[in-house]
C-alpha cells in the first residue's frame, strides 16, 4: 500500500462524519431509485409472462347475445388469430360469513380443456368436471377473503334461482388481475368474486344454449386494432354488441398500466430527484471537504506528485463516499423492493410476483452517483492544481471587505459585533452562502416530497365521499329497469332516501378521436351523486347537453359549445350529435353526465333507470342487507363505508408505508446536509474562531457566530424550500397522476409544510449542538500555532 | 567574511557548471488589488554541493526566488536554467518531473500530511522517487529514529521540521530548498534542524539554499547572498563555515 492510500484511508477515517452523512445521503438516493424502478420493471416482466403464458386476449367483445355461428365470422376477420366465446353473468351471492350483499361474475369455461384465450392459472384444486353443473373455479381473491378452499360452496342467486356453486378450484386470470366490479375503482374481494364454471352450466342456468354474450380475439403482431374493433362491431350491431375494445380498454388492464404509469412516475420523479439532490450535496460537501485541503495538494505538487496521480487520490476519495453509499443503496433498494412487490401482490393478483433487481437500474444508479462523485471532486481538485504550487501553500487571501449598503445603515452599525461579523461572513461570500442555503432548501423540498401525496389522496377521498358522492350505497341493476323499481327499493327496510340514474355505454366521437364510456344521467336535483370539481364546488347540470370531465374533453380534444357524436350501445342503438355543455375538473378521469331525462329522449324510453343511490338508516342496516340479498337482478351493491374502508387498507395503506420510508429518507438527507455544512464551516473557520478566543471572546459568543450563519441560512432555507417542494410536488403531479383513471391535484397540507420545516429545524438544532461540542474542545493554541 | 581566492571550494566553482544560473528575474504579484513587485532583475548561480543562505528582511523577494528556482511558481520575466533544463519555459509536467527527480523543498509551516505518521510522510516520496533511501533511514539521518510512527500532532515543531526534511532528502535530491527551515522554532530546536540540514549537505552533497532573516544561520553557508526590495544587494563568501552547533541566537 502506497503512502498516499494510507492517505485516503486516514482521511476518510477522520472524515468519517461528513463521509458517513454523504454516504447515508447518496443510500437514500439509490435505494428509492433502484426500489421503483426495479418494482416497475419487475411488474412489466411479470405481466408480460403472465399475458403470454396464459394467452391474455387482445380484444373483448360484450354483446347481448349472439349465435355460435357468429364464431366463424369473427375468426375471418383479417389477422384475427384465434377466437374464444363464452357466456359471462353477473349475479348476486348470499354469504352465510357475510351481513351485506355480495355479487359474483360467473364466467363459463369450454367443456373440455382450459379456455383457448384469458387460460386460467390453477392456484389449488382440480378443473371442473365436465359433466357436473355445480362444480366451480374461485378466484384467488376472493377465495382468499372468505378462507374459502377445494370442497367449499358459495350459494348465488343464477336467474332468480338459489344454487349452491361447489368450489373445485382456485384460479387467477390473466383478466382479472386487477379484480373490479364494474363503474368501481377498487378491489372488494369480500364482495366480489370470480367464478368459472363449465359452459353447459351457464347455457342452461341462462338459457344460452348455442349462444355467447362475450367473445375475445387474439390478434396477429401486424393487425391493426382499430380496423378490427370496427370490423367486429359491424358483425354484433344486431346481436346487441355494446362495443368491442382492445387491451387498453380492458378494466384489469388498464388499471394495472395505471399503477405502473403512477409508479414510473413516482420511480422517475421522486427518486431521481432524491438522487440529484444527493448528488448536488455531495458535490458542494466534497468540494468544500477538498477545498480545505489545497494545502495538501499543493505540498503533493511541490514534492513531485503529477496532477493525474492527484486527481485519482480524489476522485478514489469521492468513489469510496459514493461507493458505499451505492452499495448500501441498493442493499437497501432490494429489500425494500421485495416489500414493495409483496405490497401489490396484496391487490395485483398474478400466479407469483418474485422481485428482480434490474442490472440496468442498477448500473444506472451506480453510473449517476459515480459521476456525481467525480464531479463533485473535480472542480476543487483541479482548482487547487492549477494554482502554483507557492501560491497554493501562502494562506489565501483576506477576501476584500468593502463597505456595501449594508454598512451604511444605522441599523447595521448599531448591531452586536457578532451579529455584523456573521453578516458580513456571508454578505463576503455570497456565492457559498447561496449554495449552502440551496442545499437546505432541497432538503425541506424533498420533505415535502416524500409527504405530500397523502394530502391530495385524503382531499381526493373527502371530496368524493363527502362533496360528490354523499349516498350510502349505490345499487346497479343487471339491466336498465323500469321506474317503478325507485318506489319498491324506497319500500325496503331502513332505506331514507332514493335517486335513480341512467348509464348508457356509448361511443363519443369528435373527428378522428373517440372513446368508449358510460353515459352518466342524473336527477336534475342530484343530491346523493353530485358533479363536483376540484375545487369542490358543485356544478348544477344544465338543462341539455353534456358536461365532460376535463381529462375526457382533452382526450377528445373539444371544449363548451363543440358538438359530439354520441353513438349509444345499447336499446335501439341510436346515434345523436351532443353538444358540450360544460367541463368539470373531476379526479375520476374520464366521465361524461347529462340530465337523466334527456337520456331517456336520447334511447327513446320513457323512465328506465341502471340503478339508485341511497341513503340508509345506520340503525337498521342489517335488515337493508338482509332484503337485499333476496332482491334479484342485482349486479352490484357498493356500500360507501366498504369503499372507503378498502380505499384506507390498500391504497392509503401502502402510501402511508412508501411514505415512511421517503420522509426517513428525507430526514436523513436534511440531517445530512445541514451537519457537513455546519461541520466544514466549524473547519474552514477554526482559525478565526480560536483566534477570537483567544483574543477575549467568550464561548458563547463564537458559538454564536458560528450558529448565527447556520440560523439566519436555515431560516432563509424554509420558505425557499417550501416553496421549491411545492414546485417539485407539482411537477411530479404533472408526471405521474394525472392519468385517464385518476386525477390527484396539488394539495399541500399546512401540517406536510409544518412537519418540513421542523425536521430541518430539529437537524439544524442537532447539528449546532453538536458543532457547539467541537467547538468547545477547540485546542486553542494548536489551531493558532498549525496552519491547515 | 570576505571572498577568499585560496580556498578550494572557491577555485571549484570557478571551474565547474553551476546547478542554478539565473538572469533578470522579476516577479510582480497582483494582490488583491495591488502589484507587489517581489523580484526586480536578480542574477544568480548555485553551484553543486553548495550550502548558501539567502538573507534577508520579510518582503525582501527571497521566498520568491526560492519558489521560481524550486519550479513552484514562475517569474515574470527572465531565465532560469538548472543544468539544461529552462525551468521557465517548462510545461507543467516538466516541472513536475523536474521537482520529482531533483528538488527537495523544507518549508516554514513544514505542511507535512497530517493524517500520515512520520515514516508515512516521507514514504510519500519514496513511493515516487527512482532512487530513494528508505524512509526509515531518513528519519534516522535526521536523528529520528525513534519517532518514525508517530503523527505530526504527536511531534513539537522541530521534529515534524526534521520530518520535512526527512521527507525533502529521501530521494537524494540534487537540491535542497529550504524556506524559513526554523522560522517557527527556539533555538535549540532549530539548531537541531540545521544540524540535520548541515549532515545532508556533507553526507549527501546536495546543493542546499536556506532562505532564512536571521543573520547567524549564515555563518554556516559557503556563500551568503543578501536580498533586499527584490534584489540581491550583496553576495559573500564565507572563509569558514562554521557548524551549526556553534550557533547562537
Amino acid at each position: 500500500m502506497t503512502a498516499l492510500h494510507r492517505k485516503l484511508l486516514r482521511d476518510l477515517w477522520i472524515l468519517r462524519g461528513p463521509v458517513l452523512a454523504i454516504g447515508l445521503v447518496m443510500a437514500c438516493g439509490v435505494a428509492t431509485f433502484v426500489m421503483s424502478l426495479s418494482v416497475l420493471s419487475t411488474l412489466y416482466r411479470t405481466r408480460a409472462a403472465y399475458y403470454d403464458r396464459y394467452r391474455f386476449a387482445d380484444v373483448f367483445i360484450p354483446v347481448k347475445r349472439a349465435p355460435i355461428a357468429l364464431t366463424e365470422r369473427l375468426a375471418e376477420i383479417p389477422d384475427v388469430l384465434s377466437v374464444e366465446t363464452r357466456i359471462a353473468q353477473y349475479v348476486n351471492l348470499d354469504l352465510a360469513d357475510l351481513k351485506e350483499p355480495a355479487s359474483g361474475r360467473l364466467i363459463s369455461i369450454p367443456d373440455r380443456g382450459p379456455p383457448r384465450l384469458n387460460d386460467l392459472f390453477l392456484r389449488e384444486g382440480r378443473w371442473p368436471e365436465p359433466e357436473r353443473t355445480d362444480e366451480a373455479l374461485v378466484s384467488d381473491g376472493f377465495a382468499t377473503a372468505h378462507g374459502l378452499h377445494p370442497g367449499a360452496t358459495v350459494r348465488a342467486i343464477l336467474n332468480g334461482r338459489r344454487q349452491d356453486l361447489r368450489v373445485v378450484g382456485i384460479a387467477l386470470s390473466p383478466e382479472f388481475i386487477y379484480q373490479i366490479r364494474p363503474g368501481e375503482i377498487l378491489p372488494d374481494d369480500r364482495r366480489f368474486g370470480i367464478f368459472w364454471m363449465r359452459r353447459r352450466a351457464l347455457e342452461a342456468a341462462f338459457q344460452m344454449e348455442g349462444a355467447f354474450n362475450e367473445a375475445s380475439l387474439s390478434l396477429s403482431a401486424r393487425a391493426l386494432e382499430r380496423e378490427v374493433v370496427r370490423r367486429a362491431d359491424a358483425l354484433t350491431a344486431e346481436f346487441g354488441g355494446t362495443g368491442a375494445y382492445g387491451r387498453e380498454d380492458q378494466s384489469s388492464h388498464k388499471f394495472v398500466s395505471n399503477e405502473m404509469n403512477e409508479l414510473r412516475g413516482m420511480a422517475l420523479v421522486i427518486p431521481t430527484i432524491f438522487l440529484v439532490v444527493a448528488a448536488w450535496l455531495l458535490q458542494v460537501v466534497t468540494s468544500r471537504l477538498i477545498g480545505t485541503q489545497r494545502e495538501q495538494i499543493a505540498t503533493l505538487k511541490a514534492f513531485g506528485y503529477s496532477n493525474t496521480e492527484i486527481g485519482a487520490h480524489y476522485i478514489q476519495l469521492a468513489l469510496v463516499m459514493t461507493g458505499l453509499g451505492t452499495l448500501l443503496g441498493m442493499g437497501v433498494g432490494v429489500w425494500l423492493g421485495q416489500g414493495v412487490a409483496a405490497m401489490y401482490v396484496r391487490f395485483f393478483h398474478f400466479p407469483s410476483l418474485q422481485f428482480q433487481l434490474d442490472s440496468r437500474v442498477a448500473l444506472a444508479a451506480a453510473a449517476i452517483s459515480t459521476s456525481a462523485g467525480v464531479l463533485s471532486v473535480a472542480r476543487p481538485v483541479w482548482k487547487a492544481m492549477s494554482l502554483p504550487p507557492a501560491e497554493a501553500m501562502r494562506p489565501e487571501v483576506p477576501i476584500t471587505f468593502g463597505t456595501s449598503w449594508l454598512e451604511s445603515s444605522s441599523l447595521f452599525r448599531q448591531a452586536p459585533v457578532d451579529v455584523r461579523m456573521v453578516v458580513r461572513s456571508m454578505a463576503r461570500r455570497p456565492g457559498r452562502a447561496v449554495l449552502n442555503c440551496l442545499g437546505l432548501s432541497l432538503a425541506v423540498a424533498v420533505l415535502v416530497l416524500g409527504s405530500f401525496m397523502l394530502d391530495g389522496l385524503n382531499y381526493v377521498m373527502e371530496s368524493e365521499f363527502n362533496v360528490a358522492q354523499r349516498q350510502d350505497m349505490w345499487l346497479t341493476f343487471v339491466e336498465p329497469t323500469n321506474h317503478r323499481v325507485v318506489a319498491d327499493v324506497a319500500h325496503l327496510p331502513g332505506v331514507l332516501s332514493v335517486e335513480p340514474y341512467r348509464s348508457v355505454a356509448v361511443r363519443v366521437r369528435s373527428g378522428p378521436r373517440e372513446r368508449l364510456l358510460g353515459l352518466m344521467g342524473l336527477q336534475e336535483q342530484s343530491r346523493l351523486y353530485r358533479i363536483a370539481d376540484v375545487h369542490r364546488h358543485v356544478r348544477p347540470l344544465p338543462p341539455t347537453g353534456l358536461i365532460l370531465s376535463e381529462s375526457l374533453a382533452e382526450a377528445l380534444s373539444v371544449g363548451p359549445g363543440d358538438s359530439l357524436r354520441v353513438e349509444v350501445l345499447e336499446g335501439k342503438r341510436p346515434v345523436r350529435a351532443l353538444r358540450v355543455a360544460g367541463l368539470v375538473s373531476d379526479f375520476q378521469g374520464e366521465a361524461a353526465f347529462a340530465r337523466i331525462d334527456e337520456l331517456h329522449q336520447l334511447m327513446q324510453e320513457s323512465d328506465a333507470v341502471s340503478g339508485v343511490f341511497l341513503t340508509l338508516d345506520a340503525a337498521r342496516v342489517d335488515e337493508t342487507y338482509a332484503a337485499l340479498k333476496e332482491t334479484p337482478r342485482l349486479v352490484g351493491v357498493a356500500l360507501k363505508g366498504a369503499a372507503l374502508k378498502s380505499l384506507r387498507e390498500t391504497i392509503v395503506d401502502n402510501i402511508l408505508k412508501m411514505r415512511a420510508f421517503n420522509v426517513g429518507f428525507a430526514c436523513i438527507i436534511a440531517c445530512g446536509v445541514i451537519y457537513n455544512s455546519a461541520r466544514i464551516t466549524l473547519s474552514e473557520r477554526s482559525r478565526e474562531l480560536a483566534t477570537l478566543r483567544v483574543i477575549g471572546f467568550s464561548r458563547g459568543e463564537i458559538t454564536r457566530i458560528l450558529l448565527g450563519e447556520l440560523g439566519i441560512l436555515t431560516l432563509l432555507a424554509l420558505p425557499v424550500g417550501l416553496a421549491i417542494g411545492h414546485l417539485l410536488a407539482d411537477a411530479v403531479i404533472r408526471l405521474a397522476y394525472n392519468t385517464e383513471l385518476f386525477r390527484i391535484p396539488l394539495v399541500i397540507s399546512r401540517w406536510t409544510d409544518a412537519f418540513a420545516a421542523s425536521v430541518l429545524l430539529m437537524a439544524a438544532a442537532a447539528s449546532g449542538w453538536l458543532m457547539s461540542r467541537r467547538l468547545a474542545r477547540l485546542d486553542l493554541v494548536a489551531v493558532l500555532k498549525t496552519r491547515e | 567574511m570576505s571572498p577568499d581566492p585560496t580556498s578550494a571550494e572557491a577555485t571549484q566553482h570557478l571551474q565547474i557548471a553551476p546547478s542554478f544560473r539565473a538572469r533578470g528575474l522579476t516577479k510582480i504579484y497582483r494582490v488583491g488589488e495591488v502589484d507587489v513587485v517581489a523580484l526586480r532583475g536578480v542574477d544568480l548561480e548555485l553551484y553543486p554541493g553548495e550550502f548558501v543562505v539567502l538573507l534577508g528582511a520579510s518582503g525582501s523577494g527571497k521566498s520568491t526566488l526560492l519558489n521560481i528556482l524550486g519550479g513552484l511558481d514562475d517569474p515574470t520575466s527572465g531565465d532560469v536554467w538548472f543544468r539544461d533544463h529552462d525551468l521557465v519555459h517548462a510545461t507543467d509536467k516538466e516541472l513536475t518531473r523536474y521537482r520529482r527527480d531533483h528538488v527537495g523543498f523544507v518549508f516554514q509551516f513544514y505542511n507535512l500530511i497530517p493524517s500520515l505518521t512520520a515514516r508515512e510522510n516521507v514514504a510519500l516520496i519514496t513511493d515516487i522517487a527512482a532512487n530513494a533511501m528508505t524512509p526509515d533511514a531518513a528519519l534516522a539521518l535526521v536523528g529520528l529514529g525513534h519517532r518514525v510512527d508517530h503523527f505530526p500532532a504527536q511531534l513539537s515543531g522541530g521534529e515534524q521540521q526534521r520530518v520535512a526534511i526527512a521527507r525533502a532528502i529521501a530521494k537524494r535530491p540534487d537540491v535542497l530548498l529550504c524556506d524559513e527551515p526554523t522560522g517557527a522554532l527556539d533555538v535549540q530546536t532549530g539548531i537541531a534542524v540545521l544540524e540535520a540540514l548541515e549532515r545532508v549537505n556533507r553526507e549527501l552533497k546536495t546543493t542546499t539554499a536556506v532562505i532564512t532573516h536571521n543573520a547567524v544561520i549564515a555563518e554556516m553557508a559557503d556563500r551568503v547572498m543578501t536580498m533586499s526590495d527584490g534584489r540581491i544587494v550583496r553576495t559573500e563568501r564565507n572563509t569558514q563555515r562554521r557548524q551549526a552547533r556553534e550557533l547562537v541566537w
